[in-house]
């Protein structure tokens, strides 16, 4: 376990100089800073930001809204464009990166087309990307398999359940196999029982899939059970307040959330979640 | 649609009682005119009767443009010039042509406008202040500087029904084509996507129902430019010829019956519109 000052250490003058990253590093990030720019004067989204996330991480960013979690994520995937220091993806730039469709992104809402079917819909990155006939209609059955939702095909968003509608947007996410996976609140809008249900198939789709994932979430029950890392962070400015590796094993049924190992870490990040209101007021 | 019968036919009673009353309160002058220069007197019931059946009444009663509507709908051959079918047609292929004309433009302006900030400072104000003239001062004009370059007949008031329905499309397609949510956008630029499939894939399809919304308002106004267009030229065949040879030789029900004829065709058209809409969108899976 790594807290926010030796993570800080580490990147200003720890063992691994900023251009020999170690070689699973997918994320890198060194001094990140990010400034809005509004009228009522600039709005510090991220400050010093320092974290390295390797292959097969499953991360997840914690904090109160307006803590830059969801800015965080999106610069690394070039949906906004970081004021200061340097971030990397896969070694590159986050432009290159996304040029070079290097992860899939799943937002909050699904955001499927309305006027496609779900293989459709799924197809529309594969489209995109060139991808032939046959092996559009391959890889769509395959992650709707993958996510549970054989024998949909040819149904509209309409006609599915919104849990079943956020399954459909994770597979067209996961349609052109990128090695990372950003996942912006994906089951922040559905219920609690649902939102279980997603969290174990989510487990398992990572376990058989080893992709890298990015997870924006603002509850603590659902961070500690997916995550090998959570990155606890606080609002004004946003700032990483604590990073947690997960003493939690990779295999975790759902009622690990009961087991005394799990409540720790959970009294970890309220810990960091509170420290950094402390800092605030 | 059906719980709508019942409502529209209880207007159409409303405006049909009111127009008899107007038609015995406006042509009653004259009854009573042509009685005091006769030396006569009539009394009321024969003024009612008389009013309901005169050869050129101010208003003419509605079944007077009934009457009418009968004869030179269905009595007259398709082809003859005194056939409202043969006008309507001849008004019909200009507005249908005006239509597609300034629906197409419309589309090619917007487009225009949501993908270059240049066209979107500089189209727009025009587009609206092309609006603000009113179409019977420009429309003479078109038809004249059209005429003069050798272009005469059916195109010039085309245009002049094109420069009516393109900016409905033109004001709903930009609105339509900037629909989708930022997060659809970003969505497909996490895909790498170029301009020209997020045209094809996200904004074209969610702007299909402003598109026709757009449509219905822009068919009917295609309708009036082609009207218009016929009048200053002294058209010699159309709805437009038909009211102003209406109104140059005092035949209100003519002008009555090209009037309600005219609204038909509108309500025809829009109509037609409209099923083409809920065809197309409920195919789309966008309604329900």
């Amino acid at each position: 376990m790594l807290s926010a000052e030796e993570i800080e250490g580490f990147a200003d003058d720890g063992p691994e100089p900023t251009d020999t990253a170690p070689r699973d590093v997918v994320i890198d990030a060194r001094d990140v800073e990010l400034v809005f720019e509004t009228n009522d004067g600039p709005v510090h989204a991220l400050q010093d930001i320092n974290l390295q996330i390797s292959k097969g991480d499953f991360v997840s960013f914690i904090g109160p809204s307006g803590c830059g979690k969801t800015t965080f994520l999106r610069a690394i995937a070039a949906l906004e464009q970081p004021t200061g220091g340097t971030l990397t993806v896969n070694g590159m730039s986050p432009d290159e990166a996304r040029r070079s469709r290097a992860y899939g992104y799943v937002f909050q809402a699904a955001g499927l087309y309305p006027w496609r079917t779900i293989a459709a819909n799924v197809k529309l990155p594969l489209e995109i990307m060139g991808f032939d006939k046959a092996e559009q209609d391959r890889r769509a059955q395959d992650v709707l398999r993958l996510v549970d939702l054989e024998g949909f095909e040819r149904k509209y968003p309409w006609q599915l359940s919104g849990g079943m509608q956020q399954r459909a947007s994770i597979a067209r996410a996961l349609a052109f196999d990128a090695d990372l996976l950003l996942m912006d609140e994906p089951f922040g809008a559905l219920d609690e029982i649902v939102r279980d249900h997603l969290n174990e198939q989510l487990l398992s789709l990572w376990a058989r899939t080893e992709k890298t994932i990015g997870f924006v979430t603002h509850s603590i029950p659902e961070a500690v059970y997916l995550s090998t890392k959570i990155v606890v962070m606080s609002p004004r400015p946003g700032r990483i307040t604590d990073v947690i590796d997960s003493p939690l094993p990779r295999e975790r049924p759902l009622d690990i959330r009961d087991t005394p190992e799990f409540l720790e870490v959970a009294h970890r990040v309220r810990e960091g979640l509170r420290a950094g209101h402390a800092y605030d007021d | 649609m059906r719980q709508a019968v019942g409502p529209v036919l209880a207007v159409v009673a409303a405006i049909l009682v009111i127009w008899y009353f107007a038609a015995v309160w406006m042509n009653a002058a004259w009854t009573q005119q042509q009685a005091a220069r006769a030396g006569t007197t009539v009394t009321f019931s024969e003024i009612v009767t008389d009013t309901m059946q005169q050869a050129r009444p101010r208003l003419p009663a509605p079944h007077q443009v009934a009457v009418e509507l009968w004869n030179t709908v269905v009595m007259k051959k398709v082809t003859s010039k005194r056939s409202l079918v043969y006008h309507g047609w001849i008004t019909l292929s200009a507005t249908l042509l005006g239509f597609g004309i300034g629906t197409g433009l419309g589309i090619l302006l917007a487009v225009g406008i949501v993908h270059s900030r240049a066209m979107d400072m500089s189209v727009m104000p025009w587009a609206i202040a092309s609006q603000t003239i009113p179409i019977l001062a420009i429309a003479p004009m078109i038809i004249v500087v059209l005429n003069s370059i050798g272009i005469s007949g059916l195109l010039p008031k085309a245009i002049i029904s094109a420069y009516l329905s393109f900016f409905p499309v033109v004001v709903g397609m930009v609105a339509g084509l900037r629909s989708p949510e930022t997060a659809q956008f970003d969505l497909l630029k996490t895909y790498n996507a170029s301009r020209a499939q997020v045209f094809w894939r996200l904004r074209l399809p969610s702007s299909l129902p402003y598109l026709f919304t757009s449509l219905k308002i822009g068919i009917a106004a295609s309708l009036v430019g082609a009207i218009v267009g016929e009048l200053p030229t002294g058209a010699v065949a159309g709805l437009g010829a038909r009211l102003l040879a209406g109104s140059y030789y005092g035949q209100t029900v003519q002008i009555w019956s090209a009037l309600i004829g005219a609204a038909v065709l509108a309500g025809l058209m829009v109509g037609l519109v409209g099923v083409l809409q809920r065809v197309t969108l409920k195919r789309m899976g966008l309604s329900r």
